[in-house]
């Protein structure tokens, strides 16, 4: 038991020093990126307050902002205030970037988990079926079907959807997360979901093809593996091989990529909320970045990569606790 | 061809090939297995030996039914006198005839021994199989163990129990011995000579000729995909003059005790076959009628054999 302790404490320090150095060189890298770019922000920020700024009071704010210190010194405040937990505040929405942040992540985690858990499910399933029925006409219709998701931009789908399902049919809302001209503690949790359902299928229609021609490819080197041969030899028959030994061995790589696919989740969240005019923080990506507004994107960009970091890190924890010669391996 | 009554399984002329595909669509096919004959007596342990590379584990798949796809099997099968048809098979394959592979990857390895030796057959046979372990001389927690942490003579010794667990009357054990120590190979091989008291059949493929010769009662001489020569072990343990096929005397020349001369020449690729005699091109008394035509499996002084000159 105090091995186990050990060990934790010993991965968690490890992934903890991978993270934090991850984070050090995101961040420096993306400041080099943005000062090298000709982003101005003090432009941007005079833009606006909407109001006309003489040229004394412009070098005020640019005195007041340190815009004209050297870069170094620059880099070495924003990182400081960064370590206190102060990300600075964005000039388009004249907030602390880190309450924009928790705010936007929250409305985007409802759309991404949904989204993340239903490709999940449902690639699994059927590339478990177009595994178990390959080269049959299932499993040749199925893998065209995911052959033209995968091939299919997600925004083109998502405006395709729009079409279709709210304008055409009008069965679901044109975007936003809520109805508008209801307060926001009015709003109920089924006009929430309502506005949810169509953005999560778009996000969830680009990654579940993925999963499904993984998972059967995966089966189908299974199936093809001595040990199902000897299954068979023992009289097991094709449904018992597929819960026995099928979906124990496809599992484990199944789950690993469901944990990597945060960064494609996360860029094509990006995608999705802007087509549905989503308030997560995919919109807030694009609104920062057409906007010029440095500390959002900045603050958007460590915590992406912190998001993605973390995906990778549960799939590697996972590899290590539900494989048993990992498990060992590791001991 | 009528089957006899008295045997448990009998082959005839059973012919194994696979289409393959050479440069997109030009089909090929690759004759493993020709015109093989074998039958194996209730209560008899038959030992099919030959080089690696001849066939023989394709024999066990045919006989439960489990190759590729991509097979063609021709000739007979019968099982208690019936023809084993495809449907048989099914209902026949890990509860009257039982395989014993070859090696710890036809495990899965992502499930534990006790289980995985148990079977999906229910109720499941724990106690039954915590006796076997201990006769095997497996510790209690091996139960417990993955595949990948067993050494090589506890992964055959578990192999061998998935078999001796089930109430089959034919067991095809396919190479069950090498990594075992000699000790426990005795072990295994006792183990298959009670059951083999008790009515039941053993099918022992084996490239491990001393092994055949020593423990079985009947010996057949596999070759290039068939049997060249069928025969009591007893003559094998006596030596060429007791013995009827060329390959058979050369096989057992080429043993380390005997006069460990290696027979000349290489086994045929099994998409290029001889057009006659399997043996011919090695053969030192091959004659024009050996290359020109297949030699039909004739009866000798108690055996078979598939040779003109064989006496």
């Amino acid at each position: 038991m105090r091995r186990t302790l050990g060990r934790l404490v010993r991965i968690f320090l490890l992934y903890g020093i991978r993270m934090l150095t991850l984070l050090a060189a995101v961040s420096i890298l993306s400041f080099v990126l943005i000062n090298a770019s000709p982003i101005d922000p003090v432009q941007q920020y005079i833009l606006g307050l909407g109001t006309a700024v003489s040229p004394e009071q412009r070098a005020e704010i640019e005195a007041y902002w340190g815009v004209n210190e050297p870069p170094l010194e620059r880099c070495l405040g924003w990182l400081s205030g960064l370590l206190q937990g102060n990300l600075g505040e964005s000039a388009l929405f004249r907030r602390p970037v880190a309450d924009i942040i928790r705010e936007r992540f929250l409305n985007s985690l409802a759309l991404m988990l949904c989204a993340w858990l239903s490709a999940g499910i449902i690639g699994f399933v059927l590339g478990c079926v177009m595994g178990m029925n390959q080269d049959k006409w299932a499993d040749k219709l199925l893998k065209k079907v995911c052959y033209l998701l995968s091939s299919v931009p997600t925004f083109w789908l998502g405006l395709v959807l729009l079409l279709v399902f709210s304008v055409g049919l009008k069965w679901f809302p044109i975007g936003f997360s809520s109805p508008i001209g209801v307060r926001g503690q009015d709003v109920t949790l089924w006009q929430k979901l309502h506005h949810l359902i169509l953005p999560a299928f778009t996000l969830s229609l680009m990654s579940f093809a993925n999963i499904a021609l993984h998972t059967r490819q995966k089966l189908i080197d299974v199936l093809h593996s001595e040990y199902i041969l000897f299954a068979r030899a023992r009289g097991e028959r094709n449904l018992t091989i597929l819960r026995r030994h099928g979906l124990r061995n496809i599992l484990l790589p199944a789950l690993t990529l469901q944990f990597t696919s945060f960064a494609e989740l996360f860029g094509g969240s990006v995608m999705a909320e802007n087509v549905f005019s989503y308030p997560g923080l995919g919109s807030a990506v694009s609104a920062a970045g057409l906007g010029g507004d440095v500390p959002l994107l900045l603050g958007i960009t460590l915590f992406s990569a912190l998001f993605v970091c973390t995906g990778n890190m549960i799939a590697n924890l996972l590899y290590g606790i539900i494989d048993p010669r990992i498990r060992e391996a590791e001991k | 061809m009528q089957p006899h009554n008295d045997t448990l399984l009998e082959i005839h002329d059973l012919s194994v090939s696979f289409r393959m595909y050479h440069h997109g669509l030009e089909q090929t096919k690759l004759q493993v297995i020709s015109d093989l004959q074998l039958t194996v007596a209730p209560g008899e342990i038959v030992a099919v030996a030959g080089s690696s590379g001849s066939g023989k584990s394709l024999l066990a798949s045919a006989i439960l039914g489990i190759l590729p796809h991509n097979a063609a099997v021709s000739g007979h099968l019968h099982y208690k006198g019936q023809e084993l048809t495809a449907e048989r098979q099914r209902q026949l394959r890990g509860t009257e005839i039982a395989l014993v592979p070859q090696s710890v990857s036809y495990l899965d390895p992502l499930m534990k021994t006790g289980p995985q030796t148990d079977g999906h057959r229910r109720p499941k046979p724990v106690e039954k199989r915590s006796a076997l372990f201990r006769r095997l001389g497996l510790p209690e927690q091996t139960a417990k163990l993955y595949p990948f942490q067993l050494s090589g003579g506890m992964a055959r010794r578990v192999l061998v129990s998935t078999a001796l667990l089930t109430d089959a009357r034919l067991i095809i054990a396919d190479e069950p011995t090498p990594g075992m120590s000699l000790d426990q190979a005795l072990e295994a091989l006792r183990l298959f000579r009670e059951m083999a008291k008790a009515g039941k059949s053993v099918l022992l493929i084996t490239h491990d000729i001393d092994l055949a010769f020593e423990f079985a009662d009947t010996v057949a001489v596999f070759y290039a995909g068939t049997t060249v020569e069928t025969a009591p072990a007893s003559d094998f343990r006596i030596g060429p003059a007791a013995l009827r096929h060329p390959y058979s005397k050369a096989l057992w020349q080429s043993l380390p005790q005997n006069a460990f001369h290696p027979v000349e020449g290489f086994q045929p690729y099994a998409g290029d076959l001889p057009k006659g005699c399997l043996f011919a091109p090695r053969c030192p008394c091959k004659t024009t009628q050996c290359t020109t035509q297949v030699p039909p499996m004739r009866e000798v002084r108690g055996g078979k054999v598939r040779c003109y000159h064989g006496t």
